[in-house]
C-alpha cells in the first residue's frame, strides 16, 4: 500500500524540509519504520529507549487516532494519510 | 535566537500569574526567518490539560489542541514556533521530563511563577541529538 505521511514542521530538517513522505507499508507500524530508515536521525525523536512510541507522539490515520484503532498495528489501505501529532508537556522538575 | 515584543513577553507572564499555582501552557505563533532565527507575532494561550492534582508541576496541550493551533496558525499565515509555560516556584530552566518531551528547532519560553508574581523569563532550545536544551537569545522589540 502506497501511504503518505506528512511531517511535523519541528522535524522537517531530518526529512531534507520535506512535508510529506510516502512510503509503502500494510500497516501504521511498518509506515512509521520505513520513514525512519529512510530518515534515520528521526527515529530518537519519535520513538524511546526500549524503541516504543514516545508517549507524547501521537498517530493518526486519516484523522482517526491509531490508539482508538489497532494501535500500531492498524492496517493500512492505498492512499491512506498519516499523521504525526505531538501532544506536548512540560513541567518543572519535581 | 527569537525576537518577541515586550507585549508577548507581558502576556505570557500574565498567564502564568492567572493559573497560579497550576503550570500556564500556550503556543507561539510566527514566522521561520531565513537566518534561522523565529519572530514571535501571536501567544496562543491554551488550557492546560492535566488532571488538577498534577497541574501544579505539569502542562499538557493535547494533539486535538494543538492541530485548531496550528489551524489558526495556517489561516494568518504563520508557523508554530515552539511553547510556553510556567514553572510556579521554580526556576526559568527546563527541566529533565521538558527534555524528554521536547521537539527540536522549537522555542521552548519558560516563566518562573514565585509566589504568584512573575519572575524570569527565558527560552531555550533543545539540541537535534535531544541531549539538553540550549539558551535561546530572546531579542526584544519595542
Amino acid at each position: 500500500m502506497s501511504v503518505t505521511i506528512t511531517i511535523p514542521t519541528p522535524l522537517r530538517q531530518f526529512t531534507s524540509g520535506r512535508t510529506e513522505v510516502t512510503v509503502e507499508a500494510q500497516t501504521a507500524a511498518e509506515a512509521l519504520d520505513r520513514l525512519t530508515t529512510d530518515h534515520p536521525d528521526l527515529r530518537k525523536h519519535l520513538y524511546n529507549d526500549r524503541n516504543a512510541l514516545r508517549n507524547f507522539v501521537n498517530v493518526y490515520v486519516n484523522e482517526e487516532d491509531i490508539r482508538h484503532g489497532n494501535g500500531p498495528e492498524t492496517s493500512l489501505k492505498d492512499g491512506d494519510t498519516i499523521m504525526i501529532v505531538p501532544a506536548i508537556a512540560g513541567g518543572g522538575t519535581r | 535566537m527569537i525576537r518577541v515584543f515586550e507585549q508577548h513577553l507581558d502576556e505570557i507572564s500574565r498567564h502564568g500569574e492567572r493559573d497560579y499555582p497550576h503550570e500556564c501552557c500556550g503556543l507561539l505563533l510566527g514566522r521561520f526567518a531565513g537566518d534561522g532565527g523565529k519572530h514571535l507575532v501571536e501567544t496562543y494561550p491554551i488550557s492546560n490539560a492535566r488532571e488538577e492534582a498534577a497541574r501544579h508541576h505539569r502542562s499538557l496541550i493535547l494533539p486535538e489542541e494543538l492541530m485548531r493551533g496550528e489551524r489558526y496558525a495556517r489561516e494568518k499565515g504563520l508557523d508554530v514556533l515552539g511553547n510556553y509555560h510556567s514553572h510556579p516556584d521554580h526556576p526559568a530552566v527546563p527541566s529533565q521530563y521538558d527534555l524528554e518531551h521536547a521537539w527540536p528547532t522549537w522555542s521552548y519560553i519558560i516563566v518562573s511563577v514565585r509566589a504568584g508574581e512573575s519572575a524570569d523569563l527565558r527560552s531555550w532550545e533543545m539540541q537535534p541529538d535531544r541531549s539538553r536544551f540550549d539558551e535561546e537569545e530572546i531579542e526584544r522589540g519595542a
